[in-house]
């Protein structure tokens, strides 16, 4: 019997289990299949620091979040409509977030004795009453999959493996999604092992197939196409987003990406992508050290190459000096941090904002940088290439502050034609007449003279230099004109930074002023307190330093300024101290995103029962 | 106009002019560092590049001010980490020929971590190890290659620390060209350097080099000519290792174990003598050619302890992605963005 359809608008499922039982990897199929039918999706996998917690133990519980809509979304969805967990641990982990009345789908097999002690339930969930404000689902998901594959030549336990993909069947029936593209998936990743490409399809269709013939489900439901701006799309993370954006900054300024990095979470990723791109000319050096990393990509720049070092925030800690040397030569490098929970060690796998300041003053002497931020995944992409014209352009070093959100958050992409990405206008500097290492254009950029052309035979490094000759100097006029030169330098970057654009009103009573990944978060939450009848403007920033030129005067034609920040208000002192006003922080330091709910209610509290009136 | 000058120049028959700076040199009045600026000067015309293509990268210390005084390129980087920006200018340009200069603080101590893998990777860089035992340019602290018990300002009572015996922390980290010469002896570091340039690899030079200021006279009995026949036996490639003021002592391998022997007494004859193979694929010869610097009784032995070939990283690296290129062909933008799945939105 054909069940009904029902349509809904918006769906955020999240699938938990253990560290071992694939639940990354059938979250991304999940998410390549809804986003290939033309609905909007952002994700987010949510992974312990250990790589193998001990299977069945809350510390192991390993999920991934979906959010997939008919509108135009920007986060991977607060908290949850259906919960798939595959054992105990998963449950208890993830319940809070859970809307009330949400769908949970259980693994019952997995609710042994031996499962509920490693998740600390004396008595089962499912017995105890303690799960009466949801729609619970009980499948034994493991009995269900080992019966379809019985006749199989596999072992239990690869046989028990397979149990993700009946899940991901079940749930493919549940939102009317096809099967055929994790098929195929399955045929090619399994290739070169028969039987586990056989088991694996055969659970999937199983699943697909219980949701279909059984009656656990009265209903079923779909989530149309999103209206999506017409083109070509991808999905992208944004850590493979920066790797792509400094690949394309490569081809558009035509010189080779040359990349100095030491391995760390949640960086490590931007690594590994740009190590595949040989056939791109890219150099990607694993350094013995975070130092070593920006070292070579230092010496990179100078022998003129797009040069990039990727790292996180302790890394960032261990190449503050080097920025310094990048910033008296005067080389184009980017510096990417993706920013964790910190500091030290810290929450290596969750997200903060609390390298702001390291990235604007973490450095001894004078010494300004480009800090600019990614506000999502795709725009991940963009901001890459946009530090790279930036450091090429004006022969300096640009952070470009990224974070563990952004970094394994997901969403469709635009595939931009080349044409449309920024020039970038590289000029190496070919004749000797008139050559000094420090002689500067009109933006105060001075020359990039590579090893290799002749004539040009200079010598820089982190001592002061003369004005303009380059020859060391230790002249008290001659510092402070260098000093002056390279803060001036950043200032004039200024004059390529796009004007703040208002989304919203004008003027008026709340604004709310933004960086990075809160972008998402903060837009939903405006306009659903907007459809609420609150009004609140939004600004955000992608450059830090220098700030665009007409912030100052924006921020002056509201009452109030809200600045919500993972970190404890690092922006909002930036602010104070610049523009001499006061804004209202909100701050959150738990390792995860805003949720739209949390900035909404801000947005209600600040403006007041009249709504600011 | 550019076209000219690379018609131009390989014609130009450089001098050692050619490779001065217009920077007045700095040292203090007798440092070891003016003779191995004069040496380099010297045999750069033979280091077979044009002058643009040789870059000299330095760390900090009285050494690092070495790249200021040539005329090539030059990167005065910060403590420690020439090595890792001098990696990064090869990958970055394979065609450059890439020096190091360096002090025994800046690449033993704060830099360690980068010579030791720089050597390991075999990039093909040239190290200069000015190695004079004390930390001068922060005025006379002991350093990782001061001599255990030395009395320094930072070690009023005589270090208790060990010293790197630098020749065989570079053989044992994997360098390919590992040489060891003394500022005081011009001609041999003259050799050591132009064979260096010609090494394919990581090719490391220690010099023994004087501090007159905070350390000096501290090889003294290496370099001068009344004590240097006795203390030092020079390594030549299948030669045997003869040294003394009369040539008339030798040394003598003894299973694993150095000898000294007196070619006169009448038991030993040159015969006896270890000969030297600089070539030797394996290590332990040259370790214990490297130790004898340690060994009380023992002469101090310049010249090449041990090269060898090896594929470099830098080499490697291109060649793999030049294979890749051969496989996929040239990467296009759309190849990067289009192949993954894609769905159109209409």
């Amino acid at each position: 019997m054909a069940k009904q359809v029902q349509i809904v608008e918006d769906v955020t499922v999240r699938f938990a289990g253990d560290s071992g039982d694939g639940m990354q990897l059938t979250g991304s199929q999940f998410t390549d299949t809804t986003a290939s039918l033309g609905t909007d999706v952002g994700t987010l996998p949510d992974f312990p620091a250990e790589i193998r917690a001990p299977a069945g133990s809350l510390a192991g519980v390993s999920g991934f979040q979906i959010h997939f809509s008919s509108n135009d979304i920007q986060t991977p969805g607060d908290s949850p409509d259906v919960l798939v967990a595959m054992n105990p641990a998963a449950l208890k982990v993830n319940l809070k977030d859970l809307k009330p009345n949400a769908t949970i789908i259980i693994n019952t097999n997995s609710f042994d004795a031996k499962n509920l002690k490693l998740a600390n339930y004396d008595v089962s969930p499912l017995e105890d009453g303690s799960l009466s404000g949801f729609n619970v689902v009980p499948v034994e998901l493991t009995k269900l999959t080992v019966t379809a594959l019985e006749d199989l030549p596999l072992s239990p336990k690869e046989k028990d493996k397979c149990k993700n993909f009946f899940a991901l069947g079940l749930m493919y029936w549940l939102y009317n999604r096809p099967i055929e593209k994790t098929l195929n998936w399955i045929e090619t990743k399994f290739k070169k092992k028969p039987e586990i490409l056989e088991a694996n399809q055969r659970a999937l269709k199983a699943g697909y197939n219980y949701g279909e013939t059984t009656e656990i489900f009265t209903t079923r439901y779909d989530v149309k196409p999103a209206k999506l701006t017409p083109g070509i799309y991808r999905n992208v993370s944004g850590n493979e987003a920066v790797a792509l954006g400094f690949v394309a900054a490569s081809l558009r300024a035509g010189i080779p990406l040359f990349l100095g990095s030491y391995p760390i979470t949640p960086a490590s990723e931007i690594l590994q992508e740009l190590s595949k791109y040989k056939d791109f000319g890219v150099v990607t050096f694993q350094a013995e050290d975070e130092i070593a990393g920006i070292a070579s990509a230092i010496g990179a720049a100078f022998a003129g190459s797009l040069a990039l070092t990727t790292t996180s925030g302790p890394g960032l800690s261990l190449k503050t000096e080097a920025i310094g040397l990048a910033v008296i030569t005067e080389l184009p490098i980017v510096i990417v941090d993706v920013q964790r929970g910190g500091p030290s060690t810290g929450l290596p796998t969750k997200t903060e904002q609390a390298d702001l300041f390291q990235a604007m003053y973490g450095r001894h002497g004078e010494a300004p940088v480009v800090v600019m931020a990614a506000k999502s995944p795709v725009d991940c992409f963009h901001a890459s290439i946009e530090a790279a014209k930036i450091a090429i352009e004006f022969m300096t070093p640009v952070i470009l502050l990224t974070d563990g959100y952004l970094a394994f958050g997901s969403e469709p992409m635009k595939i931009p034609s080349f044409d449309e990405l920024p020039k970038i206008k590289v000029e190496f500097r070919k004749d000797p007449e008139g050559f000094y290492p420090y002689i500067r254009n009109e933006n105060l950029v001075r020359p990039w003279a590579i090893p290799g052309t002749p004539g040009l035979e200079h010598r820089i490094g982190g001592l002061e230099k003369k004005d303009v000759y380059g020859n060391i100097s230790y002249e008290p006029e001659n510092h402070e004109i260098m000093v002056n030169n390279r803060k001036a330098k950043i200032e004039k970057v200024q004059t390529v930074v796009p004007d703040v654009e208002v989304e919203g009103e004008q003027s008026g009573e709340l604004l709310i002023l933004s960086w990075g990944s809160t972008y998402g978060s903060i837009k939903e939450a405006i306009r659903k307190a907007g459809a609420d009848g609150y009004n609140a403007s939004h600004v955000h920033l992608r450059y830090i330093n220098p700030f665009p030129k007409n912030l100052g005067d924006v921020l002056k034609n509201f009452k109030k300024i809200l600045i919500p920040e993972m970190n404890k208000g690092q922006l909002a002192t930036i602010i104070r101290s610049t523009y001499l006003i006061d804004v209202i922080q909100f701050n959150k330091v738990k390792g995860q995103p805003f949720k739209v709910a949390e900035i909404q209610n801000k947005i209600y509290e600040i403006l007041g029962g009249e709504n600011g009136k | 106009m550019e076209s000219k000058i690379d018609q131009v120049v390989p014609e130009i028959k450089y001098t050692a002019k050619d490779f001065a700076s217009d920077v007045d040199v700095k040292w203090c009045p007798g440092c070891g560092d003016y003779s191995i600026l004069a040496q380099v000067q010297r045999t750069s015309p033979e280091f077979g590049e044009k002058r643009e293509n040789i870059v000299w990268v330095s760390g900090i210390g009285c050494s690092s001010r070495f790249p200021y005084y040539m005329n090539t390129y030059g990167f005065h980087g910060i403590h420690g980490r020439a090595a890792a920006i001098a990696t990064g200018v090869k990958l970055a340009n394979k065609n450059l020929q890439v020096w190091v200069a360096t002090g025994d603080g800046d690449m033993l101590s704060i830099g360690g971590n980068h010579f030791i893998h720089a050597c390991r990777k075999n990039v093909d860089l040239k190290i200069l190890l000015f190695n004079n035992r004390i930390y001068g340019l922060t005025k006379g602290q002991y350093s990782p290659t001061s001599e255990k018990g030395k009395i320094t300002k930072s070690s009023p009572y005589g270090t208790v620390d060990w010293p790197f015996n630098a020749i065989k922390l570079a053989d044992g980290a994997g360098a390919t060209f590992i040489a060891r010469t003394l500022d005081r002896d011009p001609k041999h570091m003259q050799e050591m350097l132009t064979r260096a340039a010609k090494h394919k690899g990581l090719a490391f030079i220690e010099v023994y080099q004087n501090c007159p200021i905070f350390n000096d006279g501290a090889y003294f009995h290496l370099t001068e000519k009344e004590t240097k026949p006795e203390n030092v036996v020079v390594l030549e490639h299948n030669k045997p290792l003869v040294f003394g003021t009369n040539k008339d002592k030798g040394i003598k391998l003894d299973g694993i174990n150095p000898v000294v022997i007196n070619l006169n007494d009448g038991k030993h004859s040159i015969n006896d003598c270890w000969v030297h193979d600089e070539f030797d694929e394996n290590p332990t010869r040259g370790f214990i050619l490297a130790r004898l610097s340690d060994l009380p009784g023992f002469p101090t032995p310049i010249g090449v302890f041990r090269q060898y070939n090896k594929p470099t990283y830098d080499g490697d690296y291109m060649k793999q992605i030049e294979t890749i290129k051969a496989q996929k062909g040239e990467g296009t933008y759309e190849r990067l963005m289009f192949s993954t799945t894609t769905w159109e939105v209409k």
